[in-house]
């Protein structure tokens, strides 16, 4: 593959398009599958193909367009998006090509939750195939990694991504330049990049719906990556859950290495890359990059201390870069614009765009992507739509089980990393759930630290008994068991886990206790002292215990 | 080229030491006599800081770190025995003894057990926590030797020897968290364990009754761990 | 100045608690010259009294007849010591605990019973679902584990806590000891 062939590729690809005057994008993701989006295309397809205009109409799986709670989704050349689409609509909406929209299936786009949103690494979710590397091609593919490799030296493209101001998107927030450029000075025989797509937090699916829309693109990330830092080998580690995206990113390692652009001398230059698959096997403990790593290497999933850093000495002892898919995602548009322009968005520290779940009791549900620094209210009142039926916000969860319930008085705050960790809460993975009235925060407590007691590994005795001590009592708490001395015991639970747990799963499975107990002491006064769940949502008293 | 190995100086408790570069804060500590609690680590055998009582506070550092992983490093000032990690200690510690039936009464290393030692080196008097009381296995099914679930630690001290020294990997960890436990081979019946050798170094490192040899009283049950660091130190001799 | 007043008491263990104590020997002389046992199952009370200084507890709580007896206990007792490691740990006791009432019951009173089997549901005290720490139902004041504590241990703690100083016994005796 030479850069010639890839514009080759691409011409090609553009002049075949260039016939479809009309065009009709099916969302193919997760999401709009579950309910039935693949035959609502094949409904499409059917109903093009009996019409005279089927040699320059085109239907086309694509992937998430963002609104997954009004699936599946269709949207049109004519710039139409239509919502809750069914086999049946397939006529009606190949009849509006041609004509006035469907009105009754009509979504409309001109409001906060498609207008506040800013696409850098979704540009091409809901656009292009993610079956076809031609349609990526098209989409201006891989022409950041042919930038890298033929104009730029690794040193250059390490500079650019620190240039960015990109902070890793996993969850802590470690500046990627930074990451980069120890892996790219380390010493090592060998040198492996890692993409973490063992997503894990409940609520949320940014990797996934990265993956299933733009596999190439994390892929591109990922080459470009292992060029910078020196690395030949790479692994995505993707939990077994997602068989979709692990069917599409076979799929599309399959295509690349075809073109020749994985493989050996990529582009007629030095650089070889290959990259493979590595399946996890539903542990969340190995989103955590030492247990993530182990078991690569075939090894029980479970963190060591560090140092040494991955960095230093990673997968099988060697220097490895390891960044989450979101991250790899983000590197494309760094390189093809430029740091400079990456940093201009987003807030002083925490630059560029970020993908939200948003999820719970807000009217839009979905996948965003925002830039850093909008405010909380505007997630939840604007690109949310606010709260359903007129109940009260009560809090946003964001973080996961990692991270922390924001109340109301935090409603004003940017969205990036420094804001979150200041309010007791962490940016995380992206996961972002909207709380009301009716949503027990002892409940929301319990449940993320029941995840965290099934979750943790059992390697390290405060992470192991702690998280199951903190249930036991969350639980009598929701049971209106509990006493004033257990509330004690939790938060001196709360601060032992904190610090000296093995790993950041086990020190931060107290943030939504701690989160929670800091801004809803009081409901939690009430389960205990009057026996009352202020939501209704924990059992009925139990009558006095010992 | 030899290499010279490079000293490094640092302070723990206020004293003046030294280490070898390559040497931990827990080795240089225990090289002078000073007390760092813990029940995992084990001289002889890979380190995995996995029990945490031996976490210390190193000025300038926001974190504790565990002495028995943490190389030391030149002008580093360490705590070990500060209240807070002794607060956290107990409570590590009582956390142990609520997680299985630790019944120290009848058990086989009364009097010789490393945590029952530790708990009254750190002034348990009573477990502040509700224990557990679950149901756990004995498997005594070994010719000679018998598992207890119930006074097992998870320290992986057995796990890691049979690897690292017998070379015979028959046992290992299976389940998560509060649900993790040891299993020889696929967690068959250790007496039919086609993979033991029958060599009893699990026993001996085990910090615990979990591990002990049958038809022995709590008199006759010590532990020999004098062996590891002797093999470990042939076995480099060797090399 | 008026003697101290102090107590014993037996719940679920094996009394080897109070064997230990009878073992101070002659030096329970010089206790009992500085204070008063005021209940005790080695002395006729039967009722629990008032006011009472110190009260040593042997035994884990297991029955419902315990439990109503240490909150009785606890209420009369300025200084409560959790004597032996069943009514620090549940220890023994406890050990019944993973495998739940019945299990016992069927054990103790059918399995191994050859005139008329069955569980008595009067006279013997029905039994709580797990065997517990003194602790996890009233407040202890002072700890004094060891299975039993030897009597030296339990003449440090008594003569400490008569001469009004809080006993430090974790030197002096431990788990299982």
């Amino acid at each position: 593959m030479t850069p010639e062939e890839l514009d080759q590729i691409a011409e090609t690809e553009r002049e075949q398009q260039s016939h479809f005057t009309q065009r009709v994008n099916v969302c193919v993701a997760a999401g709009c599958l579950s309910c039935q989006s693949q035959s609502v295309k094949d409904a499409l397809d059917k109903e093009v193909a009996q019409r005279s205009t089927k040699d320059h109409c085109q239907v086309k799986g694509v992937g998430c367009m963002g609104l997954c709670s009004e699936g599946p989704l269709v949207s049109t050349s004519n710039g139409v998006l239509y919502k809750k689409v069914e086999a049946g609509d397939g006529a009606a909406i190949i009849d509006s090509l041609e004509g006035s929209p469907v009105s009754r299936l009509v979504c409309p786009t001109d409001v906060p939750f498609f207008q506040r949103q800013q696409k850098i690494v979704l540009e091409n979710s809901g656009v292009i195939d993610p079956d076809r590397i031609e349609d990526y091609i098209a989409a201006n593919g891989y022409t950041a990694l042919i930038k890298a490799l033929t104009e730029m030296t690794s040193h250059e493209v390490v500079d650019e991504v620190t240039k960015s101001g990109l902070r890793g998107r996993g969850g802590a927030g470690y500046p990627t330049g930074l990451k980069w450029s120890t892996v790219s000075k380390s010493v090592g025989t060998q040198k492996y990049v890692i993409c973490n797509a063992d997503e894990g937090d409940p609520g949320a699916f940014m990797d996934r719906s990265v993956l299933e829309s733009d596999p190439h693109r994390v892929l591109e990330g990922m080459l470009i990556a292992g060029y910078a830092v020196g690395a030949t080998e790479a692994y995505i580690y993707v939990r077994a859950e997602y068989p979709l995206a692990i069917k599409r990113l076979r799929n599309a390692i399959r295509q690349a290495e075809r073109v020749g652009l994985l493989g050996s001398e990529i582009c007629g230059t030095r650089f070889s890359f290959k990259i493979d698959l590595r399946l996890g096997a539903g542990a969340f403990v190995c989103g955590e990059e030492t247990a993530l790593i182990a078991s690569v290497e075939g090894k029980r999933g479970t963190p060591r201390p560090r140092p040494p850093y991955p960095a230093m000495e990673g997968l099988f002892g060697q220097p490895t870069l390891i960044n989450n898919v979101e991250t790899f995602a983000n590197i494309v548009p760094i390189i093809r614009n430029g740091g400079e322009w990456y940093s201009k968005i987003g807030t002083e520290k925490s630059k560029g765009t970020k993908v939200f779940a948003l999820a719970g009791r807000v009217e839009n549900t979905g996948l965003v992507e925002v830039p850093m620094g909008i405010s909380l209210r505007e997630m939840v009142y604007e690109i949310g739509g606010g709260i359903p039926d007129g109940r009260k916000f009560k809090a946003v969860q964001t973080g996961g089980p990692s991270g922390g319930c924001l109340p109301t008085e935090c409603l004003d705050m940017p969205v990036d990393y420094e804001s979150l960790a200041k309010a007791g809460s962490i940016m995380g993975s992206g996961g972002m759930i909207v709380m009301d009235e009716n949503s027990c925060m002892v409940d929301v407590a319990k449940y993320f630290m029941d995840f965290c007691m099934t979750e943790s590994c059992g390697k390290c005795i405060p992470c192991r008994v702690g998280t199951y001590q903190m249930h036991r009592i969350l639980t009598a708490i929701g049971n209106m068991t509990a006493t004033e001395q257990d509330l004690k015991l939790l938060e001196e639970l709360c601060d032992l886990l904190k610090h000296t747990s093995l790993c950041g799963l086990g020190q931060s499975a107290p943030n939504p206790v701690v989160s929670t107990l800091k801004s809803f002491a009081e409901e939690y006064r009430a389960h205990i002292q009057d026996r009352k769940c202020p939501a209704g949502v924990c059992g009925q008293p139990v009558g006095e215990t010992v | 080229m030899r290499q010279v190995p490079t000293v490094k100086t640092l302070k723990i408790n206020g004293r003046d030491l030294s280490g070898r570069q390559e040497e931990t804060i827990l080795d240089v500590a225990r090289q002078n006599g000073i007390f760092v609690p813990r029940l995992c680590e084990m001289d002889g055998l890979t380190d995995v800081g996995a029990c945490r009582l031996c976490l210390v506070e190193i000025k300038g550092q926001n974190k504790l770190l565990p002495a028995c992983v943490t190389a030391v490093e030149e002008g580093m000032e360490v705590t070990t025995d500060s209240e807070r990690l002794q607060n956290y200690r107990r409570m590590i510690l009582e956390l142990l003894f609520t997680e299985r039936n630790h019944v120290c009464s009848v058990c086989v290393s009364n009097g010789h057990c490393e945590m029952q030692n530790l708990a009254q080196r750190l002034g348990i008097t009573h477990v502040h926590f509700p224990y557990r009381y679950p149901k756990e296995d004995v498997d005594a099914s070994h010719e000679r030797f018998v598992i207890d679930h119930n006074r097992c630690i998870l320290c992986t001290r057995c796990v890691r020897v049979c690897d690292e020294i017998e070379g015979a990997h028959t046992w290992d960890v299976m389940g998560r968290g509060i649900e993790a436990k040891v299993i020889t081979d696929l967690n068959e019946p250790w007496g039919s364990s086609e993979t033991c050798t029958t060599c009893g170094k699990c026993v001996h490192v085990c910090p615990t009754g979990a591990l002990f040899e049958k038809g022995r009283s709590v008199a006759e049950m010590m532990k020999r761990r004098q062996f590891l660091p002797y093999l470990t130190l042939m076995r480099k001799e060797n090399e | 100045m008026s003697k101290a007043r102090i107590a014993t008491v037996w719940l679920d263990g094996c009394s080897g608690c109070h064997m230990s104590f009878l073992d101070m020997d002659e030096r329970l002389l010089d206790i009992a010259a500085a204070a008063d046992l005021v209940y005790s199952p080695l002395v006729d009370a039967k009722e629990f009294p008032e006011n009472v200084d110190v009260t040593l507890v042997e035994g884990a709580v297991s029955s419902e007849e315990d439990l109503h007896k240490i909150k009785i206990v606890r209420e009369r007792t300025k200084i409560l010591v959790s004597l032996g490691d069943c009514a620090v740990t549940a220890n023994v006791p406890g050990m019944r605990n993973s495998f739940g009432v019945k299990a016992v019951y069927d054990r103790a009173y059918r399995e191994n019973v050859t005139f008329d089997p069955g569980i008595p549901d009067q006279v013997v005290p029905a039994l709580l679902p797990t065997s517990r720490p003194v602790h996890e139902f009233v407040n202890v004041d002072v700890f004094v584990p060891g299975c039993p504590p030897s009597a030296d241990t339990i003449h440090y703690v008594v003569s400490e806590l008569l001469a009004g100083r809080n006993p430090d016994v974790a030197l002096k005796t431990r788990f299982g000891s």
